[in-house]
Formats: C-alpha cells, sequence, structure tokens
C-alpha cells in the first residue's frame, strides 16, 4: 500500500459548551485527495468539529494543522485553501445564481467565470434562477458549486445528501466522485451507511465526541464479519433501493 | 499566492447587497412609494402652496396698498362680506385663520394695520405674520403696524412642498436606514449566510461597510429622485440650484448612517424577523410624528417640544428645510450636524455592544 500524507491533522480535539462536553480528545488525519467520512448520530460532535476545523467555531484546546496551517495561527490561510459547505446554510437574498457566484468569486478574491462553475455542477440552465426557487438536489449541487469557487485543496460538506430523492443522492454522489478525482479532498458527514460504503475512501465512527473505529469501509465490514458477526437474514443480490432505482429510472428529473 | 484584497471583497458585497436592496419590494417601498404618495398628496392638496384665509374687517379700508398686495401674493384669500358675528364663529374654529382690518390713520398717509390671529390655527397665523411683515419690508410702506413684531422669515413664496418635501425625504431616510439595516443583518445572520461569508476570507469590516455602501447609495438614488420630482413637478424651491441637491445629499448620507446604526442594534435585539417591525416601529413612529415631518414642531404643545428636539430626524429635517429653502451651506446648519453627530457617535457605540454575528 502506497504511503499517504496527511493534509489535515487533528490531535486531542476538546471543545466545551459550558458544562457540556461536545468533543472530547478527538485525533484522527485525513489523507490528501481521499473521501473521508464522519459518521455517527446526531450530537455526536461531527459538524462541531469541521467547524472547528473550518476555522468557524474556537476549541477549548488541541491541535489541528491544515496542510501545514495551524489554525491557531493562520485561520486566514486555511480559509483560502477550503470550500465550505454548511449544513442548512442559506444565500444572499434576492441574487441569481450567476449573481451569488461572482458575489463569492470577490469574497475570496478567485478570478473565475461564474458559468464555468455552474456548468461544474450542471446547473447552467438555472443560472438566472433564484436559490430559493432550486430543488433540494439542485440546491446542495450549488452549495457544492460555491465550495470550489477558491479552487480549494478541501472541501467540506455536512451532511450534503440529507433529504434528497435516491437519484438526486447518486447524482451527487457521481458528482463528489468526480472532485476528489480532480484533486480535491473531501470531507464529509452523513447519516446514510449505504453512502459512506460507496462514496468515502476512509471513515471515522464519532460518538459521544470519541473517535471508536477509523478505516476503510472495507476493513471494517471485514472485521466485523472476523467477529463472528451475522445478518440475520439472507443477503440478497439487490436491495429495495436497487428495485427503485430500477423502476424509475437512473437519469434525474427535476 | 494571489494577495487577497479586501476592496474587492467589499465592492462584491456591495454590489450584491445593492442588487438584493433594488429586488426587495419592501425597500423600494419605503424609501419611495410612501414618501412619493405623502408628497403627491400634499403637491395636489394645497395647490402648490398654502393658502391662508383671512377675514377682512365689516368696517375696514379694502381699496388701500396693503389690502391688495395681501392679495397679490397669491397665497392668502381675503374673505369679506360677512357680518362680525359670523367672522367671530369662523375664527374660533379655525376656518379662517385671521382677521385683518386696516385704517388710514388720522391726519397721516400710512395706515394702521390690526390683526388678530386665533389659536385655532396657529402656524397659518405664523406664515400670515410673516407675509405681512415681508409685504411692508420689502415695499417700504411704513405703516405702523399694530401686533406685528419683526421676524426673520425669508421672502420667498413658502409652498407646502418646501415643507413637505424634506420631511419625507428626512422619513424615506429613516425607514431605509433602520427596517432596512435591521431586516438584512437579521435574516443574513438567521440564514447562516454569515456564517458562510465567514468561512471565506472576507473580514467582518468589509460585511459590514459593503452593506452600508449599497443602503447609502440606494437611499441617495432615492433621494434624488424625490428632490428632482419634487422640483420639477411641485416647484420644490432648490435655492441655488445643483449646490443646494448636492448639500442635500451631504445632509442625507450623515443622516442614513445614523439612522443605519438604530438597524444594527435592532438586528442585535430582535429574536426573529417578527420582532423587527415592533422595534422598528418604536424608533421610527415617534420620529415620524414628532420630528417636524408633517408639521413644524412649533405646533405642538410646549411639553412635546422637548421630545422633538431630542430626535435626530428633527434636525435632520430642520438642516434639510434651511439648506434648501433657506438656501444656507453646510456651515450654516453646524447645529443641527453635530446633534446628528452627537446621536452617530451614542448609537454606534450601543451598536457595537448589541450587535450579533451569529
Amino acid at each position: 500500500m502506497e504511503t499517504k500524507k496527511a493534509i489535515i491533522t487533528v490531535t486531542d480535539l476538546v471543545k466545551k459548551y459550558d458544562d457540556f462536553v461536545a468533543v472530547q480528545g478527538l485525533s484522527f488525519e485525513v489523507y490528501e485527495n481521499e473521501i473521508f467520512g464522519l459518521l455517527g448520530p446526531n450530537g455526536a460532535g461531527k459538524t462541531t468539529t469541521l467547524e472547528i476545523i473550518e476555522t468557524l467555531r474556537p476549541k477549548t484546546s488541541g491541535e489541528i494543522v491544515v496542510d501545514g496551517f495551524s489554525v491557531d495561527k493562520n485561520p486566514q490561510e486555511i480559509k483560502q485553501i477550503i470550500g465550505v459547505q454548511l449544513q442548512a446554510a442559506g444565500y444572499y437574498p434576492n441574487l441569481n445564481l450567476i449573481e451569488l457566484i461572482e458575489l463569492f468569486a470577490g469574497l475570496y478574491g478567485a478570478n473565475i467565470k461564474p458559468m464555468e462553475m455552474l456548468e461544474k455542477v450542471n446547473l447552467q440552465d438555472k443560472a438566472k434562477a433564484k436559490y430559493k426557487a432550486l430543488s433540494g438536489g439542485q440546491k446542495q449541487r450549488f452549495s457544492i458549486a460555491t465550495t470550489l469557487i477558491n479552487q480549494p485543496k478541501i472541501i467540506f460538506l455536512d451532511e450534503p445528501t440529507t433529504g434528497l430523492d435516491p437519484q438526486a443522492r447518486r447524482n451527487l454522489w457521481d458528482l463528489i466522485t468526480e472532485i476528489r478525482d480532480a484533486g480535491t479532498t473531501v470531507v464529509i458527514t452523513t447519516h446514510y451507511m449505504d453512502e459512506a460504503e460507496q462514496l468515502c475512501d476512509r471513515v471515522a465512527f464519532v460518538e459521544r465526541g470519541q473517535i471508536i473505529a477509523l478505516d476503510t469501509p472495507d476493513n471494517l465490514i471485514d472485521q466485523l464479519v472476523n467477529s463472528g458477526f451475522e445478518r440475520k437474514k439472507e443477503v440478497k443480490k439487490a436491495n429495495l433501493e436497487d428495485v427503485f432505482i430500477n423502476l424509475t429510472g437512473k437519469e434525474w428529473r427535476e | 499566492m494571489k494577495k487577497y484584497s479586501n476592496t474587492t471583497a467589499t465592492l462584491a458585497l456591495a454590489k450584491a447587497s445593492f442588487r438584493s436592496i433594488m429586488r426587495s419590494p419592501s425597500a423600494v417601498v419605503f424609501t419611495l412609494a410612501f414618501p412619493l404618495i405623502f408628497i403627491l398628496v400634499f403637491g395636489f392638496l394645497g395647490g402648490g402652496g398654502t393658502r391662508i384665509d383671512v377675514g377682512v374687517n365689516p368696517g375696514s379700508d379694502v381699496d388701500n396698498p396693503v389690502i391688495s398686495m395681501l392679495a397679490k401674493t397669491g397665497m392668502i384669500r381675503l374673505v369679506k362680506d360677512k357680518s362680525q358675528e359670523d367672522f367671530n364663529k369662523l375664527l374660533e374654529k379655525g376656518n379662517i385663520d385671521a382677521m385683518i382690518d386696516v385704517h388710514r390713520k388720522v391726519n397721516s398717509a400710512a395706515y394702521s394695520v390690526n390683526v388678530v390671529y386665533t389659536s385655532a390655527s396657529r402656524d397659518k397665523g405664523g406664515i400670515l405674520k410673516s407675509v405681512l411683515n415681508n409685504v411692508f419690508y420689502d415695499k417700504t410702506l411704513k405703516p405702523t403696524v399694530a401686533e406685528i413684531k419683526e421676524s426673520t422669515i425669508t421672502g420667498r413664496e413658502y409652498k407646502t412642498i418646501d415643507f413637505i418635501l424634506p420631511g419625507q425625504l428626512g422619513f424615506s431616510l429613516l425607514s431605509t436606514g433602520v427596517f432596512g439595516t435591521a431586516f438584512v443583518f437579521l435574516s443574513l445572520r438567521q440564514t447562516l449566510v454569515i456564517k458562510r461569508f465567514f468561512a471565506t476570507p472576507v473580514k467582518r469590516s468589509s460585511i459590514v461597510i459593503g452593506e452600508g455602501i449599497a443602503r447609502i447609495g440606494f437611499a441617495l438614488i432615492g433621494a434624488v429622485f424625490i428632490i428632482l420630482l419634487g422640483h420639477f413637478f411641485f416647484g420644490f424651491t432648490l435655492v441655488h440650484g445643483a449646490i443646494t441637491v448636492v448639500n442635500m445629499l451631504i445632509l442625507a448620507t450623515m443622516g442614513i448612517i445614523v439612522f443605519m446604526g438604530f438597524g444594527f442594534i435592532i438586528s442585535g435585539i430582535a429574536k426573529s424577523e417578527s420582532m423587527v417591525p415592533p422595534i422598528s416601529n418604536i424608533v421610527t413612529l415617534p420620529q415620524f410624528l414628532l420630528s417636524g415631518t408633517f408639521f413644524s414642531i412649533e405646533a405642538f404643545p410646549t411639553w412635546l417640544q422637548p421630545i422633538s428636539r431630542a430626535l435626530p430626524l428633527t434636525y435632520l429635517n430642520d438642516a434639510m428645510r434651511k439648506v434648501a429653502f433657506e438656501g444656507a451651506g453646510l456651515w450654516d446648519v453646524k447645529f443641527q450636524i453635530m446633534i446628528l453627530l452627537i446621536w452617530g457617535i451614542v448609537i454606534y457605540a450601543i451598536a457595537v455592544k448589541v450587535f450579533k454575528w451569529e
């Protein structure tokens, strides 16, 4: 196995809110050019961890280095090399997609052609539409487009597929894989294990602010199987989602 | 890596915000539609000018230079041919604004003029007083004038629009500054737009300044529109033409900056969008009513006047009227500007404390 270079290093990260400890001593590394999944139930500390790495939230203690920059000393430098998609974030009101991209280009000081950014996420037909008028899947793809404006080394996606229908979800997986293949590191959170299994190169399970497992999805499954675990029901060659996709078609309608 | 430019970021924000404001119905309604409706109503209502009804005493000499000159001003309607009793009733109700009685003085070429005002119509009485003064002052008629005190009103025709327009302009700036700023920052905060901005290298100051540039730009465009419309359609007086307009716009800029401060505070205190209108109204309504937007604050009862004189819009309106109608320069209204400045300092000191980013 080739040796991987870490682009994000988190060491002993702790975050306390008053008397509640959201994150207690997290340590992990994200390798360059992989899709890294943070998995875990609601309130496990996934979003908090992401937002601390994104420089949006102060930490209580611990150390984080992003591409050689420390979150304490060089937050501005980090902001310039990352792209961030927030859970449930809105966009400036009354502007169409092209104008929003222009705004972000100005905020990042990036020199890009807005239409090309929209083409990357297949939204060129919606250039003059308002963000509010987009469907769920389109909104997520647009959010991802805004994370790519500054040609970042790493993008962070917080539950990008929550609430999407199966077609839109698969469509987004393809997009995220393309972004990874183009050389960008992707850090993603999700509640869907099928998604993590298909999409992520490595995953970390977070529970009560701690990492309880970290490996490739394959290895984690093998470990469980080797420990003697068996599914109660015989696994069929397809599941209900495959039936859904097979019946309703793969192409994405909106 | 290319050097990051704060100016580029600020301007990008200003542009985005300006586009957003132009497409926001409420901003356009408050800044332009409301003031214009009031101006239209008052513009047509007054027929372009204030009308003062003056009863001529039954026994008065009617064929004299004083009466004819009053008739010529165009703003005074002389009411004749009524009995003393009728006149008294009308005067009491304020249906006529004053009574005049002119007599040639015994053994003299001069006239004696007796004027009776009514408390039912104090501000029109005030205008009549100035008109009389003016008539005598300008034409060097030197009658002994009873009841007329010296006052320093300018000799131009003071139309309703000259009073109403600066007030409406001030009101427009107040609502744009307060409502607009409060709504925008609260909604940007609640929809996590600001949080998303923080994930970019943009500085906080750029966000505030960019938003400010857009709002000031929008308010000034509204102001120019209101002034020009008033000037060309309703004869709003601009004593020194373009220079007067520029001076008014400078005052407007100061006003909007102060009023935006209220908006920042409200966006910090309000917990939800539905709380913005009530809190904003607490700020704007008293100023709307008490700052001489519709009526001169001299018309208010004396106990109310100190409140009027504490409000920033009072001074903005006052300065605007002096600049537009009396042709005052900015230095002549330095007192009003100073009060606005003090308000600005106080408001922003509070805003810095209560403003919330997230």
